[in-house]
Order: C-alpha cells, then structure tokens, then sequence
C-alpha cells in the first residue's frame, strides 16, 4: 500500500513536470524571476551589513547560514505543497466532494494536485548564499555538520509544510483563503533570516514557542559554528531542535483531518 | 477625455468592491514593516557609524513603503492578459478610443484603488503606535502629495508597457517577469535607496525606479526640498514621457503586426 501510493505520488509528480516543461521559456523566466527577487533582498542586506559592519554581533556570512537554511526550506516546501496552497480553489469549485469519493485520502490527493518548479529559483538561490557562507565561515562540510544542515532544512520543510497545511484547513470554515496566515509563512522566512535574538523578546516567543522557526535555524547554527547562545540553549537542544518543525507538521495534520470530518460541501 | 474620466472612475469603483484582499494586505504589511523596523533597530543598535538616513527615517520610510507597497510591486494588467490570450483584444481595438490611452488609464485606476484602501489605514496606524512621523512640513507635505501622484503615473506608464510586451508572447508570461524584480529593488522598498552603497548612487539617481516610491519619501522627510525637489519632480515628469512615448511606439507595432485567432 505505501510503495503503491509512492509510485502514483511520483506519477502525479511527473504528469506535473511535464505540464511545467511545455512552457519551457515561460518557466525559465518565471525561476529567474524568483531567482531574481530573493536575491536581491539579500543584496540589500549585503548593502545593509556594508554599512553597519554587523547586526549584534552577526557577520554577514553568519547571517547567510540564517538566510540559507530557511529560505531552502521555504523553497522546497513551497514548491512541493503547491496543491495546499491552490486548495481554496478545490473548495470554491466543489472540486474537494471528488477527491472525497477516491479511495485515498484527502491529504495525499492535495499534495498530489500540484508541484511547482519555478520555486527552484529560491532554492539555488539560497543554496548559493549557504554555500558561499560557509566558505567564507571556513566551515568544513564533515558528516557531522552536513547532518545537522540537512536535519534543519527538513525540520524547516516540515514547519512550513505544517503552515501550509493549517491554512488551507482554514478554508474549510472559512471558504476563502486566510491570506493573514501569510504573516506566519512569507513573515516568518523575512524574520528567520535574521537570528531570533536581535529582536525584541515577545517577537522571539513567538517564533520560538507559537511557530517554532528559531528551531530551524537559530539553535542548530550555534552547533554548528560552535558558539555558546545566549538565550542558553545546550549543544543537545540545539541538535534536536528541527524536530519541533515535525512536531508541528503532525499537529496541522491533525487539525487538517478534524476540518476534513466537519466539512461540507459549498454546494457550487 | 470624458470616455477615459469615466474609465477610470468606474475602475476604480469595482476595484474598491476587493475589502478582504485590502484588509488582509494591510495586516501583512504591518507585519513586514514591524519586522523591517527591528531588523534597521538592531543594526543601528550594533554600530556607531554615521549613516545616509537617521533611525527616525528609516522607520519612516519603512513605513511609507509598507503603506505604499502597491506602487513599487508592479505586475501586468490582469483583465488585459487576458484578453490578449484569449483573443478578446481584437474588441478593445474596436473601441472608437486610443488603446494607449485605455490602457494607461486602466493602470492607473489598477494601481490608485488598492492603494488608496491601503495606505489610509497604515498611514494611521503606523502614525499613531509605529513611528512613522509627520511629514517635515506643510510645503513638504503638499509636495509629498504632487510627487505621490507622478509615482501614481510613473507606476501607471511602466505597467503599460509590461502590459504590451504581452502582445508578442502567448503563454501570458514574458519579459515582464524579469522586470519587475529591478523595478521593486530601485523603488526603494528592498532597502532605502539611500542605504545602498555610495558608489551605485549616482546609477539610481538617474533610472526612473526611484520616481515611484522614494522620491515621495525623501521630499516627506524633508531631505528633499526646494529646487532639489522640483528637480525630482521634473525627473519623474521626464520619465513619464518618455515611457509613454516608448509605450506607444512599441504598441503600434505590436498592433500591426498582431494575429488573432479565431476562435
């Protein structure tokens, strides 16, 4: 049954890319585009780090670390949970009472629906100041630190995944789509690029506690640069930390299969 | 002119039906410009350097981007998109009016009704619990207003023009794409343009960007004014033009050489 639903997952995945592919130069420009307009906010912090040398302490390069890991994350989530980001659409039209009827379950078909590569000019993008940082950080690519990269930046896929998901289970009260979740997704990759602990303690609660996105970045980068946090987190909480990302996920999966149960149909 | 006045008038009618986008916005943006606002708190915190703006400013300008958003973030006209895809286009051409004229006016009404939905209620609230300050006078503040509205047209003739290039792709989607990116960087609302490094100042200071958001902010804080900011305002007005007279050019190519098909 899992392996039978990995192999229609891949099917709904290539149909998908091909679709994505027969607009070639159009899906060119549009990763370019995307490519284009996160890379220049991070010119302007670049510009910005140029004048004030540092932000608390920060340099630049560690701020990359910051900007690289949850940007990444972002990127891939987005990209990939496309289907629960055009789900009020599935709700207006009506569109949900079938994938109802179909002998999977709802989630999976969502997640099916759609897959987005343009969201590929983020990735590279924050692939690229990730790569440069540490370069310029002589930060060694050992077992141990591509670990704990790749442990964050899955914990990050599985937070804002978990966003994602608990705003379209808002749509099933509220029809349309919540855009001030927006706050949550699109404010917490602007916040988290910067480390928690530049901003005031009720902001830095609240994306360590509510939407845990401190877990993602702030925590594991301390192990990873090997520097003692401020805010006295051990090497042990720093490790573990992504997992709050999974924890999260779980949670909003919840949510979603309570709003499926109490759904009904809009009638269109 | 009567047909355009109309145009533009109902536009901006049915624009201002979209409530929920407008609240949903103004809550978005005040997140962003809390979170804008902490980041340039704690830089300044972290140095004693002297800088182009004073924290004051910046907040201020942080502000005014945040209630102004919708005139660096330009994007194409929908309604026209879809009419060059599906062929509909071939009746906007029927119309006994200039197609220029229609167009710009329509991106104009396109850009002015979001905005005014808006900026009001951050204008207010920034004002009032935020630290965005008053304008540095009352000459600045009237100037302010002028120069808001050669933003309005400058926005308005840069969206026509991406809105054109649309004539010579099919899928809806072309080199307006890689505009908007330089457009939202030199409007100043990635990074007050006067924070930008020394050396790429004089470049700003000539390309058209900094006409649609930052020459409004620098004559409300006052750093624009007198003969500085009548200068600024020709500079808004020259591009004007200019894009106009490049809008229209390459629309009546577009035009002659365009094929609908039937359908």
């Amino acid at each position: 049954m899992a392996l039978d639903s990995l192999l229609l997952y891949c099917r709904y995945a290539t149909i998908s890319f091909r679709s994505q592919m027969q607009y070639r130069a159009s899906l060119f420009m549009r990763t370019l585009a995307h490519f284009m307009v996160t890379g220049g906010e991070f010119l302007g912090f670049v510009a910005l780090f140029q004048r004030f040398g540092q932000i608390n302490g920060w340099t630049l390069p560690q701020m990359g670390l910051f900007y690289g890991i949850i940007s990444m994350s972002f990127a891939l989530s987005e990209g990939i949970l496309r289907g629960f980001d055009i789900f009020p659409g599935l709700i207006k039209t009506g569109e949900f009472d079938r994938i109802l009827l179909r002998p999977r379950s709802a989630a999976f078909q969502v997640l099916g629906q759609d897959f987005q590569l343009m969201r590929f000019g983020r990735f590279s993008q924050a692939l690229l100041i990730l790569i440069w940082s540490a370069h310029r950080l002589d930060l060694v690519w050992t077992f141990g630190n591509l670990a704990l990269v790749m442990i964050a930046v899955a914990g990050g896929v599985c937070l804002f995944s978990g966003l994602f998901v608990f705003q379209a289970t808002l749509c099933f009260w509220t029809t349309e789509s919540l855009e001030l979740v927006n706050c949550a997704t699109y404010g917490g990759v602007e916040s988290a690029q910067f480390p928690v602990s530049i901003y005031r303690p009720w902001f830095r609660a609240i994306f360590t506690f509510v939407i845990p996105l401190a877990t993602i970045n702030y925590f594991p980068i301390h192990a990873l640069l090997d520097l003692t946090d401020p805010l006295g987190s051990t090497r042990w909480i720093q490790w573990c930390s992504p997992l709050a990302g999974v924890a999260f996920l779980l949670v909003s999966l919840r949510f979603w299969r309570f709003g499926v149960k109490r759904y009904s149909s809009t009638g269109s | 002119m009567r047909p355009y006045l109309s145009i533009l008038v109902s536009r901006f009618q049915t624009l201002l039906q979209y409530r929920a986008a407008a609240i949903a916005g103004i809550g978005t943006q005040l997140f962003f410009g809390l979170v804008r606002v902490m980041i340039f708190d704690g830089f300044f915190r972290s140095s004693t350097a002297p800088q182009p703006l004073t924290p004051d400013q910046i907040t201020t300008y942080i502000w005014l981007g945040q209630a102004l958003l919708l005139l660096g973030m330009l994007d194409v006209d929908k309604d026209v998109a879809g009419m060059i895809r599906t062929g509909g286009v071939a009746f906007e051409m029927t119309r006994p009016l200039d197609l220029y004229n229609l167009w710009f006016v329509r991106a104009v009404s396109g850009r002015a009704a979001p905005l005014a939905m808006r900026c009001i209620p951050i204008f207010v609230i920034a004002g009032l619990f935020l630290g965005l300050q008053a304008p540095a006078s009352a000459a600045a503040a009237s100037l302010f207003v002028l120069s808001l509205a050669g933003g309005l047209l400058l926005a308005a003739s840069m969206v026509a023009l991406m809105t054109i290039s649309l004539l010579w792709t099919i899928s809806g989607d072309g080199i307006y794409r890689l505009a908007a990116p330089v457009i939202f960087f030199f409007s100043g609302i990635v990074i007050p343009l006067p924070m930008l490094p020394d050396w790429c100042q004089p470049l700003i200071a000539v390309l058209p960007f900094r006409g649609l958001l930052d020459t409004p902010f620098r004559i409300y804080m006052g750093a624009l004014s007198g003969s500085d900011a009548v200068a600024a305002l020709l500079h808004q007005i020259l591009w004007v033009t200019a894009l106009m007279l490049l809008g229209r050019a390459i629309l009546a190519r577009g035009v002659r050489r365009l094929v609908v098909q039937g359908g």
